[in-house]
């Protein structure tokens, strides 16, 4: 077990490793001066010189890839160009929004998509199944600031039950209640997730349900329920335990454009108008920041079903 | 070819509804084709005095707040949905199969190119298409290349464990055995079992490629603003949408149903498909 948590954690580091370095290329390639961006169109150009040596963008790439990455081992992720702010502050700020809103997405997530998925696969072959797993493949091919807008219209603008923008800290006025500013955005960006779980997990009890183990315990006369609860559902969410670490990539995708629709203070909106104002240093902090976090929750994944099932190896 | 057509049908008698899916993409492709003659309006045609009008007979879908027919421009953009669709799954196979292939036959070289797949599958898929049309430039073609770059990894990655499957085979075997060339193999016994598989990873990256698009539309890094896509639509009208809800309505509609009639297909698709190859193409598509 020790010998697989160290391998696969070495192949996270490698692959962290590379992923900076393309990040850092990707920056580099992007056209436009960033001196130019921070100074202005009225720099001299002995200014714009001289910024650039202090910058160090004057020496060789690979040169500027080790001061950037030095800089980041000690937790100094550079400034931002707009703000004039450290970018691990203009995360920090971010983060708040952006992970209690995935926490409260991950709890829709689990509480509609595992329960209704297990409904499907108990009911296989009726129109409950059908009807179930046709809504969910619907929700799957709305996008996702389509739903996000058609809650805004009904919930927020013609009941007027919810906020329709924007989130002001629990820790400031209102404490808890503030939460409801994140209830439409969190459903919006849970449909189509909690989608993928009700199929995969309806998909996996129905794979589940084949095994012979399941058959000797019906046999044995073990109520229907338990067998479903105990010996179907339990092997079940292996497979949906698995697919964590894949939901929350796609969580990240969506939750950019989730938090545009809702003018939501968090780190996917301020990555996009990062984008629109070119404020590098901001962009290659907020995705070198994404990106290590995805690989730990995989991470955490791999070997917590390594773990939960040890006859497995990913490799 | 009567045979194969007949038994392709036969496959969408059996799912009433995939057959509305696939009858629903005929009817999009038709109109995509004829969208000038049947277009009442021209999709930039402008009507001052008639902006943010609600659906009526002259204006099927209303009009937008320069008065221009929604009708029509939904129309016309089915043209800009299916060329994203085209470009994005034309350029994830034509770079995922070779690279999942030659992975495949090639393991020391396959270990290097299946872990850049890997660094790519760890960057978010919009942040990904968003990076790379800041560097592009905004075009309909980047769009396609950033869209096509997301499914260009989980292309190779199928490709990848297909290609090792086959390779166990006893008649790949047997034919590698006799002395037969990589290209040989490659051209009569790999590429002809993949079309199944391939075909149905086709139809789901058509699907999601058109959330993705709407994705970029709406972020306003897609289409350039002057062209009729839907997502250009949906995000001209999200200042009107409590005024004009029907602006919001008919492009998003749209959308939804070509993504729903394309996962319908994929997934009637993937049920007859080879069990060998089925848990490859599973739910967990990349969004």
């Amino acid at each position: 077990m020790l010998a697989y948590v160290l391998k696969r954690t070495g192949a996270a580091i490698a692959t962290l490793v590379a992923a900076s370095i393309v990040i850092f290329i990707f920056i580099h390639l992007i056209p436009g001066d960033p001196i130019y961006v921070m100074l202005g169109d009225e720099a001299t150009p002995e200014q714009v010189e001289a910024l650039r040596i202090r910058l160090g963008y004057d020496q060789p790439i690979y040169v500027q890839y080790f001061y950037w990455a030095g800089n980041v081992l000690r937790g100094d992720l550079g400034t931002s160009i707009f703000f004039q702010e450290p970018v691990t502050l203009i995360i920090r700020d971010g983060a708040e929004t952006s992970l209690l809103l995935a926490t409260v997405t991950m709890v829709w997530i689990v509480a509609l998509g595992v329960p209704v998925g297990v409904l499907a696969a108990i009911r296989q072959g009726t129109w409950i199944d059908q009807g179930l797993s046709g809504i969910a493949m619907l929700l799957a091919s709305i996008p996702t600031f389509w739903v996000g807008l058609y809650l805004i219209l009904i919930f927020a603008a013609n009941l007027g039950w919810l906020p329709s923008s924007g989130y002001p800290s629990i820790f400031e006025e209102g404490g808890l209640s503030n939460l409801r500013y994140l209830l439409l955005p969190s459903l919006t960006l849970a449909a189509p997730n909690a989608a993928l779980i009700l199929r995969l997990t309806r998909a996996s009890m129905l794979d589940v349900a084949k095994e012979d183990y399941v058959r000797t315990a019906r046999s044995k006369g073990i109520r229907p329920y338990r067998v479903v609860l105990r010996h179907i559902l339990r092997n079940a969410l292996l497979a949906v335990v698995s697919a964590f670490g894949f939901t929350f990539a796609a969580l990240i995708s969506e939750a950019v454009v989730t938090e545009t629709v809702f003018a939501l203070p968090g780190i996917g909106r301020m990555v996009v108008q990062s984008i629109l104002r070119r404020d590098y240093p901001v962009i290659q902090g907020v995705i070198l920041v994404i990106v290590c976090l995805y690989l730990v929750i995989n991470l955490l994944v791999d070997i917590s079903y390594r773990y939960l099932d040890p006859r497995v190896d990913l490799e | 070819m009567t045979t194969k057509l007949r038994s392709f049908l036969s496959v969408f008698a059996a799912r009433p509804v995939a057959l509305l899916g696939l009858v629903y993409l005929v009817t999009i492709v038709t109109v995509a084709l004829g969208a000038d003659v049947i277009a009442p309006y021209a999709p930039e045609a402008i009507e001052p005095i008639n902006r943010l009008s609600p659906p009526s007979w002259g204006h099927l879908f209303g009009t937008d707040h320069f008065g221009r027919d929604t009708f029509s421009r939904v129309l016309h953009g089915s043209r800009l949905a299916l060329l994203i669709g085209v470009g994005v799954v034309s350029f994830a196979l034509a770079t995922g199969v070779p690279i999942g292939i030659v992975s495949a036959l090639f393991p020391r070289l396959g270990r290097v190119l299946m872990r850049m797949v890997d660094v790519m599958m760890a960057f978010p898929s919009l942040l990904l298409a968003l990076g790379l049309i800041v560097i592009l430039g905004q075009s309909v073609a980047n769009a396609i290349l950033a869209i096509g770059v997301i499914y260009l990894t989980t292309t190779a990655r199928i490709t990848y464990g297909v290609t090792l499957r086959l390779r166990e085979e006893t008649y790949v075997e047997a034919a590698r055995s006799m002395g037969a060339s990589t290209v040989w193999m490659i051209r009569r016994h790999i590429l002809p079992n993949m079309i199944s598989p391939l075909l149905v990873q086709a139809s789901f990256v058509f699907a999601f490629a058109q959330l993705g698009a709407a994705s970029l539309d709406f972020l306003g890094l897609g289409a350039p603003p002057e062209i009729p896509s839907w997502g250009n639509m949906l995000a001209e009208s999200r200042i009107y949408i409590t005024r004009a809800p029907w602006l919001l309505f008919y492009p998003g509609l749209m959308i939804v149903l070509t993504a729903f009639s394309l996962n319908l297909v994929g997934d009637v698709l993937r049920d007859r498909l080879d069990p060998r190859f089925r848990e490859m193409l599973s739910n967990r598509q990349r969004r």
